[in-house]
């Protein structure tokens, strides 16, 4: 029997997720006892952890220490990257609990899911071995899965979950077998043993690459990259409005960073061989994004083509493989984060306790209906089309301004070229919400049925106001990401 | 006076009029009258202000005035760098001049979402003068696509029928050109490692590098002048934008392309310049001579004064590329001319489009019958625009083509047949709305011209005649900006020993070891 060193700085490192599971594992139980109230408490009380986990997180030294035998990294990059995830789930929860209600869906094990997929999610981020990998996405995964199902008596959403959970695992066992692989090869799970590993090998090592691609296959799957993007129209139209946002923010960022981690710690000295294989996924999912996205007819399947494209444009800083290439794809992350949560909180702000604004139709002519928040949604749409001075512009910029200085011309070229046809797509949002006229009836029996909710006013402008911002003054945001960036590469 | 940021004040203070609108409250009607106060002594406030530049203007300095040079994007040394020269003085001046009036022309003929439009284009003036004064590329960009945006709703909201076909295509035609530009821009930075327009313009780019940027940048402003063939998106943005729209698309944003050829184009790619001017010679004589053609068969006022429009910036980019001074000062002149006159025969349609709701030629004719006052304007603006000598048409025109002469005389004898044309379709156009019988019932009630009408068209018949007899007080500041592009083009026209040595060295390691040294010094460029 071997004696466990038992480190109390390791404890506090891991004290945000440990906060999280403990209290999602309570909560599962008081929950039962709760009866009517529980769906109210348990909301309260996640939102606390969540909020308490925030500020530990935010707390938490930006140094660089690996724990529990290599299994574990707390870094700056995890600690933006895991504050991001936490800040979103957080806002998530504030916004969807008016709306959960009207949508007959206020179960209190919809905030116990979101406690164990941002716990999996925080642990993706985190994740330094393999295993530790596999686990955190698993994690993350199985309670996505459920929380997609979750309105049990709607096809919509059954469909979904069911196509949701046999993809996933699909891609998951990819994920397993390129696991594997690099097991097989390197006789290691750990990404710094990995890394040397592979720093000592000589020419290209096919078990290897067979090993990456299984585990680019499953990882880009998660990020709903182009071509593994299938799931994601049909899991966003099918489920509840509140869900989709959830799974449009949250999961994101936590694959993003695990791509990140994967391909920057381990594989970096491969990085001539996945650089190909990336820049394949960013520019089919740029394409696929941008011209998919011209047919939809509903809101979701559109905000769905459209994460895969800004999925395509994050990769680019990834393949780029440098610190300033990273920066830039934290940033395009961060701002597309605010501008999704927003998009989808004036969708739910204009949502009816009777419908859901489904389709292209129900947001004609908005502005007549709710001129406020169809205004800020016309805001998040064009700057959502990188048109500056918006804050999406940016986002854009940093990453072309990555790809042309490692001379990625030719990605750059078509990132641009499908950054328009992306446009023609946000303008026609912007055109169907301001310059269509909304049909008559609808207008005056939808009007008596609006209510103000001053943390969804609180929520909208908030995004709007930090876009303003972080496009005035840039300087600090990217100095964080730039941390971020660098405590990557161990400078 | 030194104090005051004056360019940032005159750029923001229209953006901080229309946020202001966004505070109003109350019923429909009293947000739409106070709405259009505010946003007419904004646009007011703002021209005053403007004038007071060419007040303090000093003649004759060569370099920016008014500079502002803030920090922005610390990290990547991107600066909030604002000034201007004798060339973004007056296109700042036309556009504060021109919003004041397009908001009186939009007093009554606006009757929806007043609040909404008259924000929409105190926006569009703040991108337009930012745009005319900045001097760091990824700034210029910012408030060059910003453009954009407001434009795009003034068209699909406030437009005619067929507007949402318009908006788009003029959003997405100019995007399109736009992005290559700021691959452009991106790869410059790369190159030097700054935006800074004072800095690339001491800066010699490798020729082939040269000659993809110039092509990147010229893909963004062709399609903005709009130069045949990408001119197609002009006719129908013209046509079904409201009138104050059209006059500001005619007025303003047709100028931002030719602006970006004198301010970027030329000085940072001399050499590319030199290079790709026969193709842009070619294409202005297409643009003057085809279009004037197509503008004869024309059945629409709007579309008819938009294709005359493409010909007289084909004037203008030809002028631009003579690379002389009488050329260059021409093509300003011609751009200023332009503005004012398409703006006001823009003006002077929406004038009977206001009360009759068309704009077929085939619907009018006889109307100085009943509106004599009306005819003697539209014919000063119609004089104007075929550059009678006296108005402003004619000095923009004679000296492109002096330009034009000196450069290459089969060019200029080609583009001298479009001074023949332009008569024929303006001269055509007056004749049939204002001449002829009335036979249509309803021009028999039409009323003359009213007063606020009036007071929009009178500054624009004084401009068009201080433009045509006295252009001396508007050359003296022009001259001797142009002088300098003139200077730092001829370099590599006459005294080309860097760009002959470019040429003779074989191998492409020789090149650059020439580049190299001629960035270590300087001056390098003057041998």
């Amino acid at each position: 029997m071997t004696i466990v060193s038992f480190d109390m700085r390791a404890l506090t490192l891991i004290f945000p997720e440990m906060v999280l599971l403990g209290t999602a594992l309570i909560l599962l139980l008081l929950g039962l006892f709760w009866g009517e109230y529980a769906f109210r408490r348990v909301m309260l009380i996640s939102k606390i952890a969540l909020a308490a986990a925030l500020v530990m997180v935010c707390a938490t030294p930006s140094t660089r220490s690996v724990i529990f035998q290599g299994a574990f990294i707390s870094d700056a990059f995890a600690i933006l990257m895991k504050a991001l995830t936490l800040l979103s789930a957080l806002v998530v929860l504030i916004m969807s609990q008016r709306s959960l209600s009207s949508e007959d869906i206020a179960q209190y094990e919809y905030p116990i899911l979101i406690l164990f997929a941002v716990s999996g999610m925080m642990m993706m981020i985190s994740s330094h071995d393999l295993i530790s990998l596999f686990m955190g996405l698993e994690l993350q995964s199985l309670s996505l899965y459920v929380l997609t199902a979750l309105r049990r008596d709607n096809v919509k959403a059954s469909e979904a979950g069911i196509k949701y959970f046999v993809l996933g695992s699909l891609s998951t066992g990819l994920l397993l077998y390129g696991c594997s692989l690099i097991y097989g090869y390197t006789g290691t799970t750990n990404f710094d043993t990995i890394a040397s590993v592979l720093n000592g090998a000589k020419g290209t090592v096919l078990p290897i690459m067979f090993g990456l691609v299984f585990l680019c296959s499953g990882l880009v799957f998660k990020i709903s990259a182009a071509p593994f993007h299938m799931w994601i129209p049909d899991v966003y139209e099918g489920t509840p409005t509140s869900i989709t946002t959830f799974l449009a923010s949250a999961p994101k960022v936590a694959g993003f960073a695990l791509v990140t981690r994967v391909f920057m710690s381990p594989f970096l000295s491969m990085a001539g061989h996945w650089q190909v294989l990336l820049a394949a996924i960013a520019i089919a999912s740029m394409v696929i994004g941008a011209f998919a996205a011209l047919v939809q007819h509903n809101i979701k399947r559109f905000l769905a083509y459209s994460a895969i494209g800004n999925m395509g444009y994050a990769l680019i800083g990834i393949i780029v493989g440098n610190e300033e290439g990273i920066t830039a794809s934290i940033l395009y992350i961060l701002l597309y984060l605010i501008m999704i949560v927003g998009v989808f909180a004036c969708l739910l702000n204009t949502t009816r306790p009777s419908q859901e604004m489904n389709t292209i139709e129900d947001i004609k002519g908005l502005v007549r209906i709710h001129p406020g928040t169809a205004f800020i949604l016309s805001f998040l749409l064009f700057s959502m089309a990188g048109i500056p001075p918006l804050a999406g512009f940016l986002g854009k910029f940093y990453i072309f301004k990555a790809a042309v200085s490692a001379k990625f011309y030719f990605i750059t070229i078509i990132g641009v070229l499908s950054s328009v046809v992306a446009a023609a797509y946000y303008l026609w949002m912007v055109k169907t919400i301001l310059i269509d006229e909304p049909p008559s009836n609808r207008w005056t029996e939808y009007r008596k049925s609006c209510r103000k909710e001053p943390t969804m006013t609180f929520i909208l402008l908030g995004t709007v106001v930090g876009l303003i911002w972080f496009f005035i003054m840039p300087g600090p945001v990217v100095k964080v990401a730039n941390d971020a960036a660098a405590s990557l590469f161990g400078s | 006076m030194a104090d005051l940021p004056l360019l940032s004040v005159i750029i923001f203070l229209p953006l901080i009029g229309s946020l202001f609108m966004l505070t109003m409250k109350g019923e429909e009607e009293v947000v739409a009258a106070n709405a259009r106060n505010v946003a007419l002594w904004t646009s007011f406030l703002t021209f005053v202000l403007s004038l007071t530049l060419w007040v303090n203007f000093e003649e004759g300095q060569i370099t920016y005035q008014f500079v502002e040079n803030g920090k922005w994007m610390k990290d990547l040394g991107i600066r909030y760098h604002l000034g201007i020269d004798g060339i973004s003085l007056f296109f700042v001046l036309l556009t504060t001049f021109l919003m004041p009036l397009c908001i009186l022309a939009s007093w009554e003929s606006i009757a929806y979402r007043v609040r909404e439009y008259m924000m929409a284009f105190l926006l569009l003036e703040t991108f337009l003068v930012g745009m005319f004064c900045a001097l760091d590329l990824v700034l210029f960009y910012v408030f060059f696509e910003g453009v954009l945006i407001p434009m795009f709703l003034i068209i699909g909201i406030w437009g005619g029928e067929r507007r949402i076909y318009s908006c788009f295509k003029f959003f997405l035609y100019t995007f399109l050109g736009s992005v290559l530009m700021l691959v452009a821009i991106l790869s410059i930075y790369y190159i030097v490692g700054s935006t800074d327009l004072p800095i690339l313009t001491d800066f010699i780019f490798p020729l082939s590098a040269q000659k993809w940027l110039w092509l990147a940048f010229f893909a963004a402003f062709a399609v903005k002048v709009p130069m045949w063939p990408v001119h197609t998106w002009l006719p129908d943005a013209h046509v079904e934008a409201p009138t104050a729209g059209s006059v500001i698309l005619a007025g303003i944003l047709l100028k931002m392309g030719a602006y970006g050829f004198l301010r970027f184009s030329i000085p940072l790619f001399p050499q590319a310049t030199i290079i790709f001017t026969p193709m842009v010679m070619a294409l202005s004589l297409v643009a003057i001579i085809y279009t004037s053609l197509v503008a004869l068969v024309q059945t629409d006022m709007k579309k008819l004064i938009a294709y005359s429009s493409v010909a007289h910036m084909g004037f203008v980019t030809l002028g631009i590329f003579t690379l002389n001074n009488q050329g260059m000062s021409g093509a300003v002149i011609q751009m200023l001319s332009h503005g004012v006159v398409s703006a006001a025969l823009f003006l002077c349609v929406g004038v009977v489009y206001d009360r009759l709701h068309t704009r077929d030629i085939e619907r009018y004719g006889g109307l100085v019958v009943r509106m004599p006052i009306y005819a003697l304007f539209f014919m000063l603006f119609i004089l104007g625009a075929i550059g009678l000598p006296g108005t402003s048409g004619f000095v923009g025109e004679f000296l492109v083509l002096i330009g034009a002469f000196q450069n290459n005389a089969g060019v200029a004898t080609l583009a001298a047949f479009g001074i023949v044309l332009g008569p024929a379709y303006a001269l055509w156009l007056y004749r049939r709305v204002i001449f002829g019988k009335l036979v249509h019932a309803d021009l028999k009630t039409i009323s003359d011209i009213k007063t606020r009408e009036a007071i929009i068209l009178m500054p624009l018949i004084g401009l068009v005649l201080w433009l045509g007899i006295y252009p001396q007080s508007f050359l003296k500041i022009i001259n001797p900006a142009v002088k300098e592009l003139v200077i730092s083009c001829q370099e590599w026209t006459k005294d080309n020993a860097y760009y002959a040595d470019l040429k003779r060295v074989g191998s492409k390691e020789q090149q650059k070891a020439t580049i190299l040294s001629y960035r270590a010094n300087p001056q390098g460029k003057v041998l």
